[in-house]
């Protein structure tokens, strides 16, 4: 009986420590909508810049400005913004709004926001968006700490107004104010921030509804206070924290959580059965891109590098790795952004093995050993590499091609070092829909490709001095056709969201200029 | 005890500072991040200073209750409060089930060596061992969870027992199949022993022979076994976690190495350790309980 004794015992104790803790969940079934999301890294806008963290904030953050359908900066929080020379930015503020916690949403509540993500000392995530500000080298300096912790750029005329100054003419100022980064803070926030960032008050259509719940849920309702321009339809949200995205799709088809945005591609004709209208596929800003290091000689020469873009078959890859839901592409814009053309690049990102070869054999082909390198973060990456390797051994004859598949935490370091052994991938995320925002990573030295970017970079600069939107246009196109002439790197494809949503929910608005691809406040729940 | 924490908290840190990579650059990922903010977050994670003083000012943290702050700015006693209790639970769910079903399973089948029962569960658990468990899980998960709904599909909104059963069961599968065979071969050779006959001849029931006798003795492995599995379970909720995707420590130290997250991975990793510790001791003292011949003086 002793034994039997100290058994139960055990399990009882171990059923007792399971049991502590308890789970709970929210079990009100009022007219609330779930999201799925991936656990967000932070949730105060200046340090927020990944994309499971911007969802979040969509629902409880306003900016000054927002984007229309078209991707046009539109004003939200502003009443006008305007410059007459692209540099002093004079903006007018709504009266009468209100943070969560009752505080009125003023020219300083910005002002106190874009000071503290500025700054250095901080080291907040979307500090360089603020780079343009005239007095950000002040809180930047490249080596001590800042002397100064205000922008000198910034001036507060009165609470409905703000005025900022740019160091230099940027004509695209007015979409950097309707990215969520650029939100505003309460000065409740400042007294305590890290308890702030656990239950941030913004100045949208929901508010935070407990504090956040880890890697389970964050918690949203609707802001009875709301007087912005897009007041929310149904009583709240709520983001669920998935482990992964499999995981989310799963609860979806199980009718556990209203929206997904995040279908993986492989599932897509799954998708498209079960959920029939339900399902969407939006395209997204994001890109894929082969970067070639220039710092390595093997690849000084143009011709080499158009060689090895025309010998890939985009389209084919795009078919047998992504289910064909990825756009091939041939622009280093995605078509999202105004200003986009349809194969900018022309010849050179159009697949012809016949020419390829040809231009690879002018060229002088390659000897020795080709490295392709890419991170471990995804499994596809080295389904798609191994496309790329076989195509190219096929179509320009390169016999021995290896794989370096780096560690996830190393690839940037390596990228940055300029220590990459062969062409390798590249990805960029949208921030805002300007042609800007995809061009000066590419030229602003130091470039990671050791792509000499001074000629580029003129032209952007120029871009941001123009005075028409007309005009910045063309230069921004004359830049894209200068990078791709000398085709440091070569665009691949443009991703496409595929979301679904369940039938509890009506009023789903596409938009692939919102984070969540659907306007939050519009969603109504039957 | 407090060797064995200096040791391997040691070692694990160690372990992470060898892997490769700048954990503040793949912060900033893509995106550009000026030099400035990168000095500030080195310093910030005291990276910016020699591995020893690190590893010094971690266990003086550590002296203080404190285990540092993910790369998230998150405290990770917080992360491993919340998350440990979703893997602690998991675990035990698993460990119970495998306890209780495991050795019921062995001793139905060895009661009878060679019998339909004994067949069956010899071909059911090499079955299951030749399963991946990622497998099997997508198929519970499809089953029993998406088609039939006798479970909740994924989460812990259900909360203890019912959100972790499915992945309970699922988790502890295969070390059942391993703990019902332990259980019956133990048994079968124990039933040929000379004290079990001599019971049986004494004209003791067949069921206090079984219990009394044969089981107690043969449980002596299927503890040993239990006790180190324990630890195990607690190790290897990484693939079940993420397809029922419950919060627990698994996905979290999955991320924390990519990512290079140093304190993250080495509290995780040293609380694994103490459990695993107490897990052993705790076996040690059952031996003795169940066979005096090994009770220590």
């Amino acid at each position: 009986m002793k034994v039997k004794g100290i058994f139960v015992g055990v399990v009882a104790l171990a059923m007792a420590a399971a049991a502590c803790g308890g789970g709970g969940g929210s079990s009100s079934k009022s007219k609330v909508f779930t999201v799925a999301n991936i656990e967000p890294e932070h949730l105060i806008p200046g340090n927020t810049n990944d994309a499971y963290g911007l969802s979040v904030e969509t629902a409880l953050f306003d900016t000054l400005m927002t984007l229309d359908p078209q991707g046009k900066p539109v004003p939200q929080d502003a009443v006008s913004i305007d410059s007459s020379d692209q540099k002093v930015w004079t903006i007018k503020i709504k009266p009468g709004l209100t943070f969560h916690n009752g505080e009125p949403v003023t020219a300083q509540s910005y002002a106190d926001a874009w000071n503290a993500t500025a700054d250095a000392t901080n080291a907040w995530g979307n500090n360089y968006y603020l780079s343009t500000i005239d007095g950000y080298g002040d809180l930047n300096p490249d080596s001590g700490k800042p002397k100064t912790h205000t922008l000198k750029g910034l001036k507060v005329v009165d609470p409905q107004t703000l005025q900022v100054t740019l160091s230099q003419p940027f004509s695209q100022f007015p979409y950097v104010l309707s990215y969520i980064g650029t939100g505003p803070m309460p000065k409740a926030a400042f007294t305590d921030l890290k308890a702030y960032e656990q239950k941030p008050f913004g100045n949208g259509p929901f508010m935070m509804d407990g504090s956040w719940e880890h890697n389970r849920q964050i918690n949203t309702k609707k802001f009875a206070g709301y007087k912005g321009p897009r007041p929310a339809k149904s009583d709240g949200v709520t983001f669920k924290t998935y482990a992964s995205r499999d995981a989310a799709y799963t609860d979806l088809r199980a009718g556990n959580v209203d929206i997904d945005t995040q279908i993986p591609a492989a599932k897509v004709p799954e998708a498209k059965r079960l959920l029939g209208k339900r399902y969407l596929s939006v395209p997204s800003g994001t890109m894929d891109f082969l970067e070639f290091p220039l710092y390595d000689p093997a690849f000084k020469n143009p011709d080499l590098r158009k060689a090895i873009s025309m010998a890939i078959d985009r389209q084919a890859i795009v078919n047998a790795v992504y289910n064909g839901v990825f756009k091939p592409t041939g622009s280093l814009l995605a078509p999202i952004v105004p200003g986009y053309r349809a194969n900018a690049c022309g010849e050179s990102c159009t697949y012809n093995p016949q020419a390829a070869k040809q231009l690879y054999d002018k060229a002088g082909g390659f000897k020795g050993t080709l490295h392709l390198m890419f991170s471990n973060a995804d499994p596809t990456y080295e389904q798609w590499m191994t496309d790329v390797a076989n195509q190219l051994k096929q179509n320009l004859g390169i016999a021995n091609i290896t794989f370096d598949k780096v560690q996830a935490s190393d690839y940037i370091t390596k990228l940055t070092d300029h220590k990459a052994t062969g062409p390798y991938r590249s990805n960029w995320t949208m921030d805002y829909p300007s042609p800007e925002d995809y061009l000066t990573p590419r030229c602003s030295n130091p470039t990671r490709s050791g792509y000499d970017g001074d000629p580029c970079e003129a032209l952007i600069m120029k871009a941001n001095a123009a005075k028409t939107p007309a005009e910045g246009q063309q230069l921004y196109q004359q830049a894209e056709d200068l990078i791709l002439k000398d085709l440091p790197i070569t665009p691949l494809w443009n991703w496409q969201d595929q979301a679904g949503y369940s039938s509890h929910i009506g009023g789903v608005q596409v938009d692939p200029y919102v984070s969540t691809l659907v306007h939050l406040d519009q969603v109504t729940v039957k | 005890m407090v060797p064995v924490l200096i040791g391997t908290t040691l070692l694990i840190y160690l372990a992470v500072f060898a892997l490769p990579g700048d954990p503040i650059r793949t912060l900033g990922g893509d995106k550009p991040m000026p030099p400035a903010v990168y000095q500030a977050l080195r310093h910030h994670y005291h990276l910016d200073e020699p591995l020893i003083v690190q590893y010094g000012q971690y266990l003086w943290g550590l002296l203080h209750g404190d285990f540092g702050e993910t790369l998230n700015g998150q405290p990770v006693s917080d992360v491993m409060k919340t998350d440990w209790a979703v893997t602690a639970r998991l675990a035990v769910t698993a460990w119970i089930f495998e306890l209780v079903v495991g050795i019921g399973l062995g001793v139905w089948a060895g009661r009878r060596k060679g019998g339909v029962v004994d067949t069956l569960v010899l071909s059911g658990t090499t079955l299951v061992i030749a399963i991946p468990v990622f497998v099997l899980a997508y198929s519970a998960q499809l089953l029993f969870g998406l088609k039939l709904g006798w479970f909740p599909t994924a989460g812990t909104d259900d909360g203890w027992p019912y959100s972790y059963l499915l992945p309970g069961i699922v988790l502890g599968s295969a070390s059942l199949a391993y703990i019902a065979r332990l259980t019956r071969t133990s048994l079968v050779e124990n039933f040929r022993a000379d004290y079990v006959r001599t019971a049986v001849a004494k004209g003791l029931s067949r069921r206090r022979v079984l219990v009394r006798h044969t089981l107690r003795n043969s449980l002596v492995p299927v503890i040993t076994y239990l006790g180190v599995d324990l630890g195990s379970l607690m190790a290897g909720t990484i693939v079940i976690e993420g397809i029922f995707n419950l919060p627990g420590i698994g996905g979290q130290i999955f991320t924390a190495i990519q990512i290079k997250d140093g304190p993250t991975v080495v509290g995780i990793a040293t609380l694994l350790v103490l459990v695993y510790l107490f897990a052993n001791l705790v076996v040690d003292i059952l031996y003795g309980v169940l066979d005096p011949r090994i009770r220590y003086e």
